[in-house]
């Protein structure tokens, strides 16, 4: 479960204060696909960076699975991430100078997990790369780069998954294929899977959309697919 | 442990792609490291050779020297000591001129003419083998190679010291403990001693070193002997004994000193590579925001990703260091070579474990110290990166007051102060060091602060585009403007700073050598022999410079003191002096020294004693034989410090100048009585005058000048000055001389210019070669200043690309911005060589200064053509790649 209390992000500038976030309140429970919408500039991005605790709120909390991470130092919530959180990127964010196989082993070996390598083999053969393990990133296309960070978001099992524009750099068919992988992974693992875009035809897919406007939550529905 | 192994196999596998640039980063240290592990070494095994070769260094266990003719009381001593089972061997030393009569080749040589047996220890090696061996067998002479050549001689010929005829049977090949450039100053000599007095050599005021050689029983000390017997070796003359351990301390504290200063370089060349390594390291961690960032998000703790990185630089220093030992190893084997000729010994070369660890470690510490400064900021980069990039300067913002980069600030500085006092001895000198380092970077720093303040406030919109950006680089944020300029004005400051005193002390000799006028002197002339040589030199139609003559004497008393009272009182006062500190006697060998040379030291400790307002005379100067003169005018080589010059007096007192430093040593100030003992004759004179003497100029000088009423009658010699147009002239008069008067001696100035010229072309070449351990320095360190920038440099030159920007165009921003840098760094570093040249030349060598332009330009030139160089170099891509594939990588 997945709890934003309050929500607000100021940033100031001098005598200038930016408030990007103002009163974000939402639960989603354990298994939900959720979709953030809204246009440029409307806070997604950051709402994301808060609930994955990757930044602090300047008020409010954000609780995963019962912990506060607002009131974690960063460590700790590095830590959290490790255990419980994953992520894509629309960039992907692989380590460049580390084969594929290497980038999905990262989080494992950080927790001091053995058996990292077959773990991730066994993701990599599961998005479809499993004979591409000891390619670099430049050697594989935008779609096989996303496969990739999609095995790493996974190999920790997490208990959330955010997804930040998972398509925007992708066309249209790799970008359905992407999406499909993540529900396919939503479905087998019940995990959760939080998800930034602005393209609806994508927000379309989840169980439930939450529509963001100049900082605050414009609506919070449950989609067709919920049932 | 196994989460430790997995990150450090994931460190391992993350620096795939930046080993290569991290490495030549870290190697920034590699010449520091390798020149403390060659230097350390090179001490070692030099130290530990001269222990080996004590014995062999001295001849004996013990060996005594006096510079008159033994007394009868020194006679029997030797009597007794032989009879009681102690053998001696003898050598008289002493200058004269050798002639070679098939040739007619003359030249002034050092004779030692040695008893059988001699040394006890060591050998004289010579060629062929056996010649030195059989020495003794008639009226043999071994010489120097150096001599041969330059009289023309071979084995064979015959050999004229004074009256007396050698053959030459074999030339020297290795003197032990003799340094090699001796030989180049006054070719040796080996002939039997029973023949010394055929030569008739040693006359009225010859200048005689006798020397005895002792070989102790093994169960007797050599300190205890001297202790015994050195006064009694030393009464009445000027001499003294000591055992083998005092060359061996002797030797090893002067080698201790050239260490020190060696060292010292060492440790600059180390701490500027400590700096190439920050600014590297900061250009490398400007590159791995972005993984860390990933790896942030990915659930790595601040202490996982410091960890990571600074394993990857821990790595690569060691590399690095481990590259620069090797090559200190590979240095220490050359530095004996390079130094044969200045060494006493022949350096057994091993590898020192203990320098090659040390220099490892300091250098690995360095490495780590300097990197980590920048690396820590790895720890504030925020996962929110990898969701939303800010620049690179944004990125790492927040870390300007991380306390970690302050206690590490701390001990980078702490580290600094240690290394310069452990390696420099004392801790003023440690703290000496270290704050002309301090300055020294200070000064560029600010010279680049100044710099990046002129170039915001300077720039005209006038101006042409390219002069525009490119002096815009210099204060744009993230500009490596102080890192550039701090490496390339050290690397100046260094390389000018041997130039500058290098070119001073050339100029200044050759003054020196250029302002004599006479080209050849004859000494020890006497003075039934002056008017001959006198119509010799008329003879040969050349012109006699000058004709001083010289009167030995010793001081009988001052203020009516006699010198046995003045000396009991120097002992008096140096026994308090001893129990005042506690010193204990000294018992080892190491500490042997001779009555003199201990003397000597308490003279020295006196004189600070004098300074302070109590005059007490020391020994060495109350027992030294002075040569002194007389004129009624002062010479262009000195001038009076104190008093007047002589004038008509009433009385019958004569009057005599001091030169100030042995007016100090002798306890003597103006208008003090010193009674001088001139052959017996007691004169008594009044101090009128104190003179300094610039004793550097090739022309006669004195400690004591009397006014020629006291001395016009005393026996005396004459150094007689003569100057010939060339070698051809200067060999016929000498060989003409020599033929008529074999006691007299001969110097051809030109022969000591061309030594000195010999001696200064070595030091020179030392010099270069340091100059190119300091250029070597440079390439990396600048490489890693510029690197760090590279970024940048790349976005921004693409992006223009992508604007329209020609090559041509992109080449000129980036010529304009590195000539700025280079020019700047390069005038600061010639400001401070230029200071650090006048402070060597006035308190070092206490020569005059003048600013050496064309080397100062010179080197200057080459570092702004190696900035510009290295700044294109690493800007390279911008001209290769489309703007497509370059924006792509960027």
């Amino acid at each position: 479960m997945l709890v934003a209390r309050n929500l607000s992000k100021e940033y100031r500038s001098g005598d200038n204060r930016l408030t990007v976030l103002r009163d974000v309140n939402f639960a989603i429970p354990q298994g939900a696909f959720v979709a953030i919408v809204g246009p440029s500039g409307s806070g997604k991005t950051t709402l994301l960076g808060l609930l994955a605790g990757l930044d602090t709120p300047s008020t409010g909390q954000v609780i995963l699975d019962g912990s506060d991470m607002t009131a974690m130092d960063e460590d700790q919530r590095a830590r959290l991430r490790g255990e419980k959180v994953g992520f894509v990127f629309q960039s992907f964010q692989l380590i460049a100078t580390l084969t594929a196989l290497e980038n999905v082993q990262v989080p494992l070996e950080l927790r001091g997990e053995s058996g990292a390598g077959e773990r991730a083999r066994e993701l990599l053969s599961r998005v479809g790369l499993g004979d591409r393990l000891d390619h670099f990133p430049t050697q594989l296309s935008g779609g096989e780069q996303q496969r990739v960070a999609i095995a790493r978001a996974f190999a920790n099992a997490p208990r959330i998954l955010f997804a930040d524009e998972p398509t925007g750099n992708l066309d249209s068919d790799t970008g359905a294929r992407i999406v499909e992988l993540l529900e396919a992974l939503n479905r087998e693992s019940r995990t959760t899977i939080i998800l930034v875009t602005h393209d609806h035809g994508l927000a379309g897919r989840a169980q439930r959309i939450i529509r963001l406007s100049d900082g605050r939550v414009i609506s919070d529905s449950e989609t067709e697919r919920a049932a | 442990m196994p989460a430790t192994r997995q990150l450090f196999a994931l460190a391992w596998r993350e620096s795939r792609t930046a080993r290569r640039r991290l490495l030549l980063y870290m190697s920034s240290i590699s010449l520091g490291v390798a020149a403390l592990v060659a230097i350390d070494s090179f001490s070692n095994n030099t130290i530990r050779s001269v222990h080996e070769q004590s014995r062999a260094l001295l001849g004996g266990d013990v060996m005594a020297t006096r510079n008159a003719v033994p007394t009868a009381a020194v006679d029997s001593l030797l009597d007794s000591l032989r009879t009681h089972g102690i053998p001696t061997t003898t050598s008289t030393n002493f200058v004269s001129m050798a002639l070679v009569p098939r040739t007619g080749g003359t030249r002034l040589v050092q004779v030692h003419a040695v008893a059988e047996g001699y040394p006890f220890y060591g050998r004289i090696v010579s060629e062929p083998a056996n010649a030195y061996s059989q020495l003794e067998s008639g009226y043999n002479a071994v010489v120097d190679p150096a001599l041969i050549v330059t009289l023309d001689a071979q084995i064979g010929d015959t050999l004229s010291l004074g009256q007396a005829k050698f053959v030459i049977t074999g030339t020297l090949k290795s003197v032990p403990g003799d340094v090699g450039i001796s030989a180049a100053i006054g070719p040796r000599v080996y002939i039997p001693e029973r023949f010394v007095r055929e030569t008739g050599l040693l006359v009225f005021g010859s200048r005689v070193e006798y020397e005895w050689l002792f070989k102790l029983p093994p169960t007797q000390q050599s300190s205890d002997f001297v202790r015994a017997f050195s006064k009694r070796f030393a009464q009445g003359a000027n001499g003294g004994m000591r055992g083998a351990g005092y060359n061996e301390s002797r030797l090893a504290s002067a080698i201790d000193q050239l260490h020190d200063y060696l060292a010292v370089v060492g440790l600059v060349a180390l701490l500027l590579g400590g700096i190439g390594v920050a600014s590297g390291v900061h250009a490398f961690v400007m590159r791995k925001i972005d993984p860390v960032a990933i790896l942030r998000c990915l659930g790595a703790t601040s202490w996982q990703v410091l960890s990571i990185y600074t394993a990857q630089a821990a790595l690569m220093g060691l590399i690095g260091a481990a590259a620069g030992a090797l090559l200190g190893i590979a240095i220490q084997f050359l530095m004996p070579l390079a130094l044969k000729d200045f060494l006493p010994v022949d350096v057994d070369v091993r590898l020192a474990p203990t320098a090659i660890a040390l220099g490892l470690g300091i250098g690995v510490w360095v490495a780590l110290l300097f990197a980590m400064r920048p690396l820590i900021a790895l720890r504030r980069v925020s996962p929110l990166q990898a969701l939303r990039r800010e620049s690179d300067a944004d990125a790492l913002r927040r870390s300007r007051q991380d306390p970690l980069r302050i206690l590490l600030s701390l001990a980078i500085g702490a580290s600094v102060l240690w290394l310069g006092m452990s390696r420099a001895n004392t801790w003023r000198r440690g703290l000496g060091f270290t704050f002309a380092i301090a300055a020294a970077i200070g000064v560029l720093w600010m010279s680049a602060a100044a710099l990046s303040w002129v170039a915001r406030r300077g720039v005209r919109p006038t101006w042409p585009f390219p002069i525009r950006q490119g002096i815009g680089s210099l204060y744009r944020p993230g500009n490596q403007t102080r890192a550039v300029v701090l490496a390339l004005g050290f690397g100046v400051f260094l390389m000018g700073t041997l130039y500058q005193a290098q070119y001073n002390i050339l100029r200044s000799l050759g003054l020196r050598m250029g302002e004599a006028r006479a080209n050849v002197v004859f000494f020890d002339v006497q003075e039934n022999q002056r008017a001959g040589i006198d119509s010799v030199v008329h003879a040969a139609r050349l012109e006699l410079i000058d004709e001083t003559p010289i009167v030995p004497m010793r001081v009988s008393s001052i203020n009516g003191k006699a010198v046995s009272d003045l000396l009991a009182e120097a002992e008096r006062a140096r026994a308090a002096a001893r129990r005042r500190r506690g010193e204990r006697l000294e018992t080892d060998s190491a500490k042997d020294s001779t009555a003199s040379d201990s003397a000597g030291r308490e003279g020295a400790g006196q004189s600070a004693a004098n300074r302070g307002g109590e005059r007490r005379a020391s020994p060495w100067a109350l027992r030294r034989e002075f040569r002194s003169t007389y004129r009624d005018t002062i010479t262009e080589s000195e001038h009076l410090v104190a008093g007047h010059w002589f004038t008509h007096r009433a009385d019958t007192l004569g009057q005599v100048s001091l030169e100030q430093d042995v007016a100090r040593e002798l306890g003597v100030k103006l208008n003090d009585t010193v009674t001088w003992n001139v052959q017996g004759v007691l004169i008594p004179t009044i101090v009128t005058s104190l003179r300094e003497v610039r004793w550097q100029s090739f022309a006669p000088n004195f400690f004591a000048v009397f006014d020629s009423k006291s001395l016009e009658s005393a026996p005396k010699q004459f150094a007689i000055l003569v100057r010939a147009p060339g070698p051809k002239e200067i060999a016929h008069l000498q060989r003409d001389v020599i033929a008529g008067y074999p006691s007299v001696s001969s110097l051809d100035l030109t022969l000591i210019q061309q030594t000195v010229t010999n001696v200064l072309g070595k030091v020179t070449m030392a010099i270069r070669f340091l100059a190119l351990i300091t250029l070597g320095l440079a390439v990396p360190v600048l490489f890693s200043a510029v690197a760090a920038t590279r970024r940048e440099r790349l976005r921004e030159g693409v992006l223009l690309k992508t604007l329209g920007a020609t090559k041509r165009q992109i080449a000129r921003v980036m010529l304009a911005e590195y000539a700025l840098l280079g020019t700047l760094g390069a005038l600061t570093g010639v400001v401070l060589s230029t200071l650090a040249g006048w402070a060597l030349m006035h308190w070092i060598f206490k020569m005059p200064f003048i600013p050496a332009f064309v080397p100062a330009g010179l080197v200057a030139a080459a570092m702004i053509g190696l900035a510009v160089g290295i700044g294109l170099l690493t800007g390279r891509d911008v001209f290769a790649e489309t703007p497509m594939a370059a924006l792509r990588e960027s």
